[in-house]
């Protein structure tokens, strides 16, 4: 059977105007607003005139989004109204397609195997990994041209996050942009470039498996240590975990750790940039780097939305949700609403209540990776201020054809040392 | 005004007078005692308000709610003492709790 393929050629909302625009014409899973940076007006526009907004007609068919703060936390409060399962983007994926991953499974499976993996990722484990992870930071800041443009995303954000994937792996470090390769083909879209079908992405997933199975065997044959293969290989609640269970959580690291924090280190720079003030009082106080890492993950929100499906029949903001509904909450939407966050358009290192905010979502299915996330943003800029006066960005950013990874494959920059 | 003592995990106290009404996150937050981040703001949903209950005081403070068990059961230090302060309600009754906090948020 051949796996759906995606067009995405009509219905673009590009260039329309969100506040006039008939509402049901409002199709925010199409990529196009997000790759042209236009969705904030229809986000906007939702929250105020629809915030439980139904779309009949979407080339990925019918589904409701789902505006506003409160909305979103009711809903994740809610796991036995709003299902994880089958899977937690927008497209149903075949079945034999889909691998079994504790973010797309509901209580009680959901709670057994989350609390299998999630120690390798918990903060007394990053404790030992800091210091590596600074010396990977040092070396990237330390080879990049001065005076000259590059690319900020390629030398700095993907290579970073590739460097600390393999340090959290252990992986070969010579083959770590292997891994940065796996986690693009299992968010990538069949017919928007990388692969053409969900066939294709699973075969390639399978050598991700063949190879992570090798380490495995390794590790296991050796005393513990402190990688995430390693802890997988010796904990007791993870030793026999079947291996496409351990493909699947392993995927769900990768692809977790990977664009997100990725686009966050990309975002971080465009947000300094667009605030300069921001910037200069970064500089005159360095001890906000932590209160400054949680603001950029909020203007980020590197994951746009999750899916839920309605499990019966019930009611979210007046609109009555059939069974087997697709809901999509929109964090991008959530983390822009002024009912909750003060100020929310502006970029404010040193806002108040900043860690409140729903890029990593809320519940039992909060970002289990959240504390490394911070690290890595925390230790990467830690080390930026001690060399550059300023990641000076000099071009447009270019970002991802995609409603769901807020990202970006260009960021002109510039060095101004210190 | 109930008074009550929060320890950081590194053994620093903080004797707090709290007030009735307010949950303990709100009063270790107002204090500015380090080591509660309460990410979701008291909705009992994000797990960052973590604490210890002193065992003699387990009796007052009560058992874990409905919600709040869940959010719980996902910690990995969680112990048998553990509750969510957002989801503790200051009041008289609670004159001399003592609660010590985790070294680390989840």
């Amino acid at each position: 059977m051949e796996a759906p393929v995606i067009k995405h050629s009509s219905r673009s909302l590009v260039g329309r105007d969100a506040w006039t625009i008939p509402l049901e014409e409002i199709d925010l899973a199409h990529p196009g607003i997000w790759q042209a940076n236009e969705y904030l007006p229809f986000l906007a526009r939702l929250r105020k005139d629809d915030p439980v907004h139904y779309c009949a007609h979407s080339p990925v068919g019918a589904y409701w989004s789902v505006t506003r703060y409160q909305d979103i936390m009711t809903m994740e409060a809610a796991p036995h109204l709003f299902s994880s399962e089958p899977t937690i983007g927008i497209v149903d994926v075949l079945p034999q397609f889909t691998l079994p991953m504790f973010i797309a499974m509901d209580p009680p499976k959901h709670d057994e195997q989350r609390k299998t993996v999630q120690g390798v990722v918990a903060p007394n484990n990053l404790k030992n990994l800091e210091g590596l992870i600074r010396q990977r930071v040092i070396t990237i800041l330390d080879s990049l041209p001065q005076g000259e443009t590059f690319n900020w995303v390629d030398r700095v954000s993907r290579e970073l996050t590739t460097q600390m994937l393999a340090t959290l792996f252990d992986f070969p470090f010579e083959e770590r942009n292997k891994l940065t390769y796996w986690s693009d083909i299992a968010t990538a879209i069949p017919g928007a470039g990388l692969v053409n079908s969900y066939e294709e992405s699973f075969e390639i997933l399978k050598e991700c498996l063949a190879y992570f199975m090798r380490l495995w065997r390794e590790r296991a044959a050796k005393a513990p240590g402190n990688d995430l293969i390693s802890m997988l290989a010796h904990g007791e609640a993870t030793k026999n975990m079947p291996p496409m269970e351990f493909l699947g959580n392993l995927v769900l690291l990768i692809v977790g750790g990977n664009d997100t924090t990725r686009n966050s280190i990309t975002g971080g720079v465009l947000a300094l940039n667009e605030y300069p003030q921001e910037y200069q009082k970064l500089r005159d106080n360095p001890a906000l780097i932590p209160s400054m890492v949680s603001e950029i993950i909020r203007w980020q929100t590197p994951l746009a939305y999750m899916r839920r499906t309605a499990k019966v029949d019930t009611e979210l903001g007046g609109k009555h949700i059939k069974a087997g509904d697709k809901i999509l909450m929109w964090y991008a939407s959530a983390n822009r609403d002024d009912a909750v966050i003060d100020r929310p358009d502006e970029f404010l290192i040193d806002r108040d209540r900043v860690r409140q905010h729903l890029s990593f979502g809320t519940g039992i299915h909060r970002c289990m990776g959240n504390r490394l996330a911070e690290m890595q943003l925390r230790v990467l800029w830690e080390e930026i201020l001690q060399r550059f006066h300023k990641v000076e960005v000099v071009g447009e950013p270019v970002r991802i054809y995609s409603s769901f990874v807020k990202g970006y494959t260009d960021l002109p920059v510039r060095l101004i040392a210190r | 005004m109930p008074r009550i003592t929060l320890i950081e995990h590194n053994g620093t106290e903080h004797a707090v007078d709290a007030k009735n009404g307010d949950s303990l996150m709100t009063t270790a937050i107002k204090h500015r005692v380090p080591g509660i981040d309460a990410d979701c703001g008291g909705a009992c949903s994000c797990g960052t308000c973590h604490v210890f209950i002193d065992d003699a005081w387990l009796g007052k403070v009560g058992e874990p709610g409905p919600f709040e068990e869940p959010m719980l059961d996902l910690n990995p230090e969680r112990a048998a003492n553990s509750r969510l302060s957002c989801q503790i309600d200051i009041s008289d009754e609670l004159d001399g709790l003592v609660v010590r906090l985790p070294e680390f948020q989840f």
